[in-house]
Order: structure tokens, then sequence, then C-alpha cells
């Protein structure tokens, strides 16, 4: 295989890696404190969730507030399997859910195809049966789980101690995603057949439920580790910079390759025009659909990630009031543009929790949230289209292929290709 | 008062008397918006090849009659048959897909991309990769994403838009706006094509240029063309057949000839006093009601 390197590629990841090699050598050196590397990771957390959603809402159009729902359940699910294993020593954690997300996957292929063979079936009997389904592979895993943890305990204890921690979260984090991915795909079934407005309240419903069944985490299911309304901690700090790093990047090269291929292409017809993209031959509610899990799931992962960054997570840190940060983000950013949320969400973090917090005198913090929305009050009023509007640094950037070769009087097609009747572009 | 035009079929045009092959079969087609009926009772058949009008009033329900064909409104009640396939409850797209490719009367490009991917998406079922070769760039999304692209560009060439191809769509002028709908939808390989007014807002030239194009695609494509259009001009000049439509009803059929001729297509368009001074200024005999 001959290796031909792209030279917005080479750019995009020689400036990536820089990046992080200073932060970690800075890091090392203790220049950089505990302060401002926190900062760091909660902006790229941050980044992570307002991709997801300019997934969903700058590409595909959907306007969603359930960002912030999804990213709890990523937190939620992620930091129980954590906890479990360090603090109880027991993988029970990691094995129920490996197996209720596996089986709940098999399930719903298999009502796909079920569904498949009885076309016409209307999308909530479709929903009911999905939900059945879910129900049955949650009871499963846990029946089938007190087989499996032991032996996967005990499998764990012989890795040194540190490297099976790492491996236990590693898992937590990619089952938490595909955990939101399923509740994604649950929830939209029904909500997505609804119209823009309505599938945003919709969404905003996902995520208040989320809350209040948070709050109620220790009596209403019996999560005792999760202490409800008064928060859970002692989740331990795995979320290095390093897995920060290396999660927001592989998200954002997800992003770009299905972007640019006929798929984003199908996605982003969905957003430019419903009905001219169902004419064109593309299943609308198919790629709603699967935008909206994909961002959902960018969602979940940072959740299992911060849920790692400071080991205390309270159901109020996913408040539907905070499900706007993403969206502010995303707008700011400007709406379609990978580049701009990623500016976004570090710079939007960093001036608020961490250069106004160091100029404003003691005592002032609190003008922190004053200062901030007048920011973004004369940002938008400068750059209506956002900060960077539908800008993207190269690598980034849909490249235009480049044109036909025939030169106009080239004897071979052009009688034929052209057609005579035709002004050409220039006569308009 | 019988019409001869009326409700009957096409008369049988001169030449080969074996019967084309049925393309598209409607019958007796029904659409109503709780209580209001905006097709009742609409029937019309297309043979392969034809280019067929569909003229009526504003509110005369040809519109809806496009959407119903492709799957946009849910029909009431009726038979849509596209090459003996019942189009009645098939998804948007699976109708796209079956070989209908249509426009729209305002036109639905995709604005803010450009002309290349606005007609790449059509080529979108036909991708041949999956999602997962997109993520990881394997040799297959390589491969197929060149091929695409390569058709796109000679497509967008036969449209004389290739000049045209990175230029963002809502930024043509209106008239290639157009031709850019009619490359897009023809670019899903259709076997019929549904025209909803292509000559609205266009000056006389552009309107002159529209028929030399649509002519052009019929052959070039082997199309069969329904077409709904306003300015007679059009409809006259390369309809072989016009269906006439007033309040969701069929009110005459027949070639143009006979359509202008026909007392109640200028009544439905000029109103019942027209009719009779339109008359009495030809000096033919008073239409009487």
């Amino acid at each position: 295989m001959k290796l031909k390197v792209d030279r917005s590629a080479l750019g995009f990841f020689g400036i990536a890696i820089t990046f992080y090699v200073i932060t970690q050598t800075l890091i090392s050196l203790g220049v950089l404190n505990d302060f401002w590397m926190t900062l760091l990771r909660f902006g790229a957390v941050l980044a992570m969730v307002s991709l997801g959603l300019n997934l969903i809402y700058g590409f595909n159009g959907q306007f969603s507030l359930g960002q912030y729902g999804f990213y709890a359940i990523g937190a939620y699910s992620a930091a129980d399997v954590t906890y479990r294993w360090t603090q109880l020593h027991s993988a029970s954690g990691l094995v129920v859910l490996l197996l209720g997300v596996a089986f709940t996957g098999l399930f719903f292929l298999g009502v796909g195809n079920l569904l498949k063979r009885l076309p016409r079936m209307d999308t909530l009997s479709a929903f009911g049966l999905y939900v059945i389904g879910t129900i049955l592979a949650g009871l499963l895993a846990v029946l089938l789980g007190k087989l499996f943890i032991p032996p996967i305990t005990k499998l764990l204890l012989f890795i040194p101690e540190a490297i099976a921690a790492q491996i236990v979260f590693l898992f937590a984090v990619l089952l938490a995603g595909v955990l939101t991915a399923e509740v994604a795909f649950l929830f939209g079934l029904p909500v997505l057949a609804l119209g823009s407005d309505y599938f945003g309240i919709a969404t905003l419903g996902l995520t208040i439920i989320v809350k209040v069944l948070l709050d109620n985490s220790d009596t209403m299911f019996g999560f005792q580790e999760m202490k409800g309304a008064r928060g859970m901690v002692g989740i331990p700090q795995l979320s290095s910079w390093f897995w920060v790093f290396l999660f927001l990047m592989l998200m954002i090269l997800i992003a770009r390759n299905l972007l640019h291929s006929s798929y984003g292409r199908a996605i982003i017809s969905v957003r430019e025009d419903e009905i001219a993209a169902k004419s064109m031959g593309i299943d609308v509610t198919h790629y709603k659909t699967l935008t909206f899990i994909m961002g959902s799931t960018f969602a979940g992962l940072a959740g299992g990630i911060y849920a790692h960054i400071n080991g205390f997570l309270h159901p109020d840190i996913f408040n539907f009031i905070k499900s706007f940060d993403p969206l502010i983000i995303v707008v700011f950013g400007g709406l379609g543009s990978i580049t701009g949320t990623i500016a976004a969400a570090f710079g939007i973090y960093m001036v608020l929790e961490g250069v106004l917090r160091l100029i404003l005198p003691q005592g002032f913090e609190t003008w922190r949230y004053v200062i901030y929305p007048m920011l973004l009050l004369v940002m938008m009023l400068l750059r209506p289209k956002g900060l960077f509007g539908t800008f993207e640094v190269p690598f980034l950037r849909q490249l235009l292929p480049p044109p036909l070769r025939k030169s106009p009087g080239s004897l071979e097609n052009d009688h034929k290709v052209i057609s005579p009747v035709l002004p050409t572009s220039e006569g308009g | 008062m019988s019409d001869l035009n009326s409700n009957s079929a096409y008369p049988q045009p001169p030449g080969p008397v074996e019967s084309p092959s049925l393309i598209l079969d409607i019958q007796s087609l029904n659409k109503n918006f709780g209580g209001l009926w905006a097709v009742k009772d609409f029937t019309l058949s297309l043979n392969q090849g034809e280019l067929v009008g569909l003229i009526g009033p504003n509110g005369a329900g040809k519109t809806t009659v496009f959407n119903l064909i492709t799957g946009i409104y849910a029909t009431t009640s009726g038979i849509i048959k596209f090459k003996n396939t019942s189009l009645v409850g098939l998804p948007s797209h699976q109708i796209t897909q079956l070989g209908i490719g249509r426009t729209f009367q305002n036109i639905r490009t995709f604005p803010n991309l450009t002309v290349l991917d606005n007609v790449r998406i059509a080529y979108h079922p036909h991708a041949g990769y999956g999602i997962m070769d997109a993520v990881f760039r394997t040799g297959r999304y390589k491969e197929r994403e060149k091929v695409l692209t390569e058709r796109a560009q000679e497509f967008l060439s036969v449209f004389n838009l290739q000049d045209r191809q990175g230029e963002i769509a809502k930024n043509l002028p209106y008239g290639e706006q157009r031709r850019l709908e009619i490359a897009r939808a023809l670019a899903v390989e259709p076997v019929m094509l549904l025209l909803d007014e292509p000559a609205a807002g266009m000056n006389p030239g552009e309107v002159v240029a529209l028929m030399d194009l649509i002519h052009f695609i019929r052959e070039r494509f082997n199309l069969t063309i329904l077409l709904i259009e306003h300015q007679m001009r059009v409809v006259m000049n390369i309809c072989e057949h016009i269906t006439v439509m007033d309040f969701g009803e069929v009110i005459a059929r027949g070639d143009p000839e006979e359509i202008q001729n026909n007392p109640k297509v200028i009544e439905a368009y000029l109103g019942r006093g027209a009719k009779a001074l339109s008359d009495k200024l030809s000096g033919k005999r008073d239409y009487v009601t």
C-alpha cells in the first residue's frame, strides 16, 4: 500500500500532537497547575458534547436540547462501573453493563429485522416492541451477569492494579457511549417524527427526566453508590489529559470523515431541505436517527470522561438550564463548523472559568455571568453567523475536486456531452 | 351539454396503433384535507415517452397530485401505479428510487451546498460503500467517491454547469438554479420526470431556453414527462396532451388545440362572462348555459 500523506492532514495532526506534547510537558514540569489542567479537560469535554450537538443541530438541522441528558446518562453509567471496581473491587458494573448493552443491541437488531418483514407498522407499536426488547435484555443481563461477575473479577485482579483500573475505565467510557446510543435510538424513534421545535421541547423533556431520575437514583433504583441528590463521590480520577485529548481527536476525526462522505451529504441535505432530500431518494428518517444517535453518543462518551475528571457527580450538574451551554457554544462557534465548535468550547470555558475568574477582584466572581452574556451578545451582533461561520481549518474542509480534465476544444466526448441548446454558464 | 373531451381517454395518436406501454396509471385518486377535497376522482395515465401537461387555475390541485404521486402526502383513496407497482403508502424516498424525479414550484435546491454536492446527493442511494468505509477511509470509499464525483461532474457538463461546480447553489442566477434543479432531478436516473412550473418567474428568453432544455432532456434521457405550467406558451408548444383541472377535478383532456377551444377550460380560467364575451368577439355562437 503506498502511503500518500495529505498535507492538510499532516498539518492538522502536527499541530494537534505538538499541542499535546507541549501541554503534557508543561504539566510534568508543573508550570500548568491543576486549575488550568482541569479547565483544559473540562473545555475538551464540553467540546465533545458540543460537537455532538453540532452534528444534530448544525449539520442535520434538528434542534436538540437533550445533549445534557445523554451526557448525564454517560457520566453516571461510566462512573458506576469504575466506582464498583475501585471501591467495591467487583466487576459487577462492568459485566452487567457489557451484557446489558450487548443484549439490547441484539434485541434491537432482532426487532429491526422483524419490522422489516412487517412493513407499515406504526411508529408507536414499533417503539413498544423495542421497549419490551430493552426490558428483556436488561433482565437477562442482570440474571446472566451473576454467573460472569466472579470469574471476570478474578481475571481483572490478576492484572496489576493501575492497568486494570485503566482497562475498566476505558471499557466503562466506551460502554457508556454504547448505552447512550441505545437510549438515543429508543428515544429518537417516536420523537424524531416531530417537527423541529417540538423535537426541541421533547429533548428538553429528556434532560429533565434524566435529572429527576438521578435525583432519586438511590431510592427509586437502589443504586446506593449514586447517592441521589446528595451527589456521587469516590469516582476514581482516571481521565488524564491523554485520554481526554485522544477521545476529542477521535471524535473530530470521526465527525469529519463521516461528514465528508456520501453519508455526510445525505445528513446535510436533510438540514437543507427535507422534502427535496426525500425526492432525491434520501431516507430522511433514517439519517435523522443516525445523526441523533451519533451526536448523543458523543455526549455519552464525553459524560463518561467528565465523571472521571473531578471524581464527583451531582444531578444539578446536568440541570436542563445547563443543556443550553452546548447550544450556545455551537451557535457561537458557527452552526455547521467543527472548527468553530472546538474553538468556542475551549474559548468560552477558558474565558468564563479561567480568565474572568482571575482578573475579577475577590468577591466579584459572580459578575462573570454578567460579562459573559454581554460578550455573547456583542459577538452575535457583530458576527450573526457565529464566530467562524462555516469556516473550517484546511483538514476539516471539504475540498472541491479538480474540474473535469476535458478541455472545451477536445474531441472525444464534447459534442455528445455538452448540449448545443443550452447557454453556457458565462452566458447566464 | 356533453363534452367529448372531458373524462375520456386520450385520442390515440396517429402512427403505430398497438398500445404503447403504460407507465403511470392513476385511477380515481382522492385527497381531502379535512373536508376540503383537494383532489377528487382524479384519473390520469401516461404512456412511455409521452409529454403531458397538467394545467388549471391556482389552487386547482395540480401540485397536490404531484405530492400524492411522490408520496409527500398520503393518499385518501385511489390507485397510483407506476410501471405496475402501486405507489400508495410507499415512503417518498422509495418512490424516487423506483424512477420518479421531480422539481418544485418554488426552487428547492440545497441552498447552502455547492452545485456539485447538489448533484452528488442524488447519487447517495448508489453510494456503494458503507458508513464504516467512510469513517475509516477505506480503499472502497476512495474509489467509489472518485467515481461518484466524476459522474456528477460529467452530469453537470451535460447541463453546461461544469464551471459552476464549486458555486453555492443559492448564489446562482435564477435560470441556472432552475437548470440545476432539473439536473439534480435527472441525476436520480428517473424514468419519469415531474416538472412543477419550471417556467415560473422566468423572462421570455429564459422560457425559450427552458423549452429547449425540456426537449433536450426528454430525448437524451428517454423520459416520460408530466408538466405543470401556467405559461400557456410553454404548455401549448411542448405538450402532446393536456389535462385540465379545476377544484380538484379533471374538467378537460385533449391535445393543445382542443384544450384552447374547450369552453369549460376558458370558463375555469376566465369566468363565464369572459367566455361569452370572447365568443361574441370571435363571432361564434353564444355559449348558452
